[in-house]
């Protein structure tokens, strides 16, 4: 294949990396954003979202689109649940103190991976995508399932900035990121609003996971790269920018992307890492973060 | 009205709060004057359930609010304007003002009869209220808590850093609202600020209240500033 087309194709590629990784970076750095809190466990979030895919998906048995579609209603839904009573067993009873809820959510990663390992096995399971068709294009075909994937991102994506920038729910939420004090002295819930938005994280991470699994597979441990990624897209993107958030996902997902399609998907790694080392000697606060952050 | 009784608040293991006590009528401005650090912010805290006490109890119209939720507290109809502002700077104008209508479900009309107060923040409502000067932001910040359309208000410092225009500005919406009869708990360092709209004054030091007076006794007492304030 010429140069032109394998390019088009590792963007391509990168597109799909971008999209899984902005909505599971989005989840990160809303918890981040509003409640201060690294949240080491959300890879394990997505992986949940992963396991309990394969599951509904093998449960619901009659045709893969009505299995993948249950699977996108039930996932998320269950993923949140769980997010939820962990925030109020665990976070809310650390007064969301920085130091100890990077520590408890490191606990929370091994007791949700461990549980996944027990309860689902150590083999990666398969999940059918919901239909096929490829897109021919003059050089090659391609998964439409794929351009899907993409495509549902963006509309995920839209949707969450409609809800963020324009909705009573968004300006509560921005309120609280803003300054919980001072929410609460005008009757906002801040630690209702906490554990929400850590379930709507962890959420986030796990549509990505349903969205993602028919091509990866589920498997107990493929939460630590979404967990490391989105932590470099995080932290380039600036802590708790949305924004930010969005436009270093693409960066790094296409990054990533391309340098695996030409070179190795290792590679992609280091230069992701490098770039956030070069990103903190020189600009601390990431590309849209506040400089006093 | 609001009936503040023995407040006991700590931070961590020290003290700041010693049976706290004060209580303010409708229509009446109760100034607390006191050194810095003597507690008097952290009276205003306290009572909006931003610092639990460990102990006393709060009541609007006889009902107790230390036993609320914190964000409870306005919802019994208890404006707060913090020292500093605190504006939520990335929001617009509009913005905070309708997390201050969202409180008590006020609507549009509210919002109208708040902007009355402040015409000149009906010219900013699309525009970041970190972008605003310090005048506008303190309008904003007394615009916000008015409209939670408060039975009591509290206001710490609301003439700090502000030019005289401005600081009479306040004072005339302080009036206002007097003769509209809402209560105000007001915290000055300012004794030029306090005289003009205070009709009694709490002398705040070491966590408690010592001594209650008219304003009057400002004048007449120049002793009792310089023994709680430090000035004459």
């Amino acid at each position: 294949m010429d140069f032109g087309p394998f390019l088009f194709l590792a963007t391509l590629e990168g597109l799909v990396q971008a999209a899984v990784l902005c909505l599971t970076a989005l989840g990160l750095s809303l918890v981040f954003g509003v409640m201060r809190v690294v949240n080491v466990a959300h890879g394990e979030f997505y992986m949940l979202g992963a396991v309990i895919a394969w599951w509904v998906t093998s449960i619901v048995g009659i045709h893969p689109a009505v299995g993948f579609a249950a699977a996108l209603a039930i996932a998320p839904l269950a993923v949140g649940a769980i997010a939820f009573a962990g925030e109020r067993l665990i976070l809310k009873r650390l007064d969301y103190n920085p130091e100890a809820t990077i520590v408890a959510t490191i606990g929370m990663l091994y007791v949700i991976q461990q549980m996944a390992l027990l309860f689902f096995g150590p083999d990666p399971r398969p999940v059918e995508a919901p239909f096929y068709f490829r897109i021919q294009f003059p050089w090659f075909g391609y998964s439409g399932y794929k351009l899907i994937v993409v495509a549902a991102a963006i509309a995920i994506l839209l949707i969450a900035w409609f809800v963020i920038a324009k909705t009573r729910i968004g300006l509560v939420m921005r309120a609280t990121q803003f300054d919980g004090d001072t929410a609460q002295a005008f009757g906002i819930p801040v630690n209702r609003v906490y554990a929400s938005v850590f379930a709507v994280g962890a959420m986030f991470a796990a549509v990505a996971a349903v969205l993602i699994v028919p091509i990866r597979q589920a498997h107990y441990l493929m939460g630590l790269d979404p967990l490391l990624l989105s932590f470099i897209v995080v932290i380039l993107g600036g802590l708790g920018s949305i924004r930010g958030t969005i436009v270093a996902a693409i960066l790094i997902g296409l990054s990533d992307g391309i340098i695996s399609v030409f070179f190795s998907p290792t590679l992609a790694k280091m230069a992701s890492t490098l770039l956030v080392a070069l990103v903190l000697v020189f600009r601390p606060q990431g590309l849209f973060g506040r400089e006093e952050l | 009205m609001l009936k503040v009784e023995n407040l006991n608040s700590f931070y961590g293991a020290s003290q700041v709060l010693r049976d706290f006590s004060i209580d303010l009528a409708a229509g009446e401005v109760l100034c607390l004057l006191g050194r810095n650090g003597a507690g008097k912010t952290t009276a205003l805290r306290s009572i909006m359930g931003l610092l639990r006490p460990r102990s006393g109890l709060v009541t609007l119209d006889g009902r107790e609010l230390t036993s609320l939720p914190g964000h409870e507290v306005p919802k019994a109809g208890i404006g707060y304007v913090p020292q500093g502002r605190r504006l939520f700077s990335e929001l617009t104008v509009a913005e905070n003002l309708e997390i201050g209508l969202m409180c008590r479900g006020g609507g549009e009309e509210v919002r109208e009869r708040v902007l009355q107060y402040f015409p000149r923040l009906s010219e900013r409502l699309d525009q970041a209220s970190g972008t605003l000067s310090g005048g506008e932001q303190q309008m904003l910040a007394m615009a916000r808590a008015l409209c939670v359309e408060p039975s009591v208000i509290l206001l710490d410092e609301p003439t700090e850093g502000l030019q005289p225009s401005m600081i009479s500005t306040i004072r005339d919406v302080l009036l206002q609202l007097r003769g509209d009869g809402v209560g105000i708990l007001l915290v000055e360092q300012r004794v030029d600020a306090v005289r003009p709209v205070a009709d009694r004054v709490a002398f705040v030091e070491n966590g408690c209240v010592r001594e209650t007076v008219g304003v009057a006794a400002l004048t007449e007492n120049p002793e009792l500033l310089r023994k709680y304030v430090g000035v004459g």
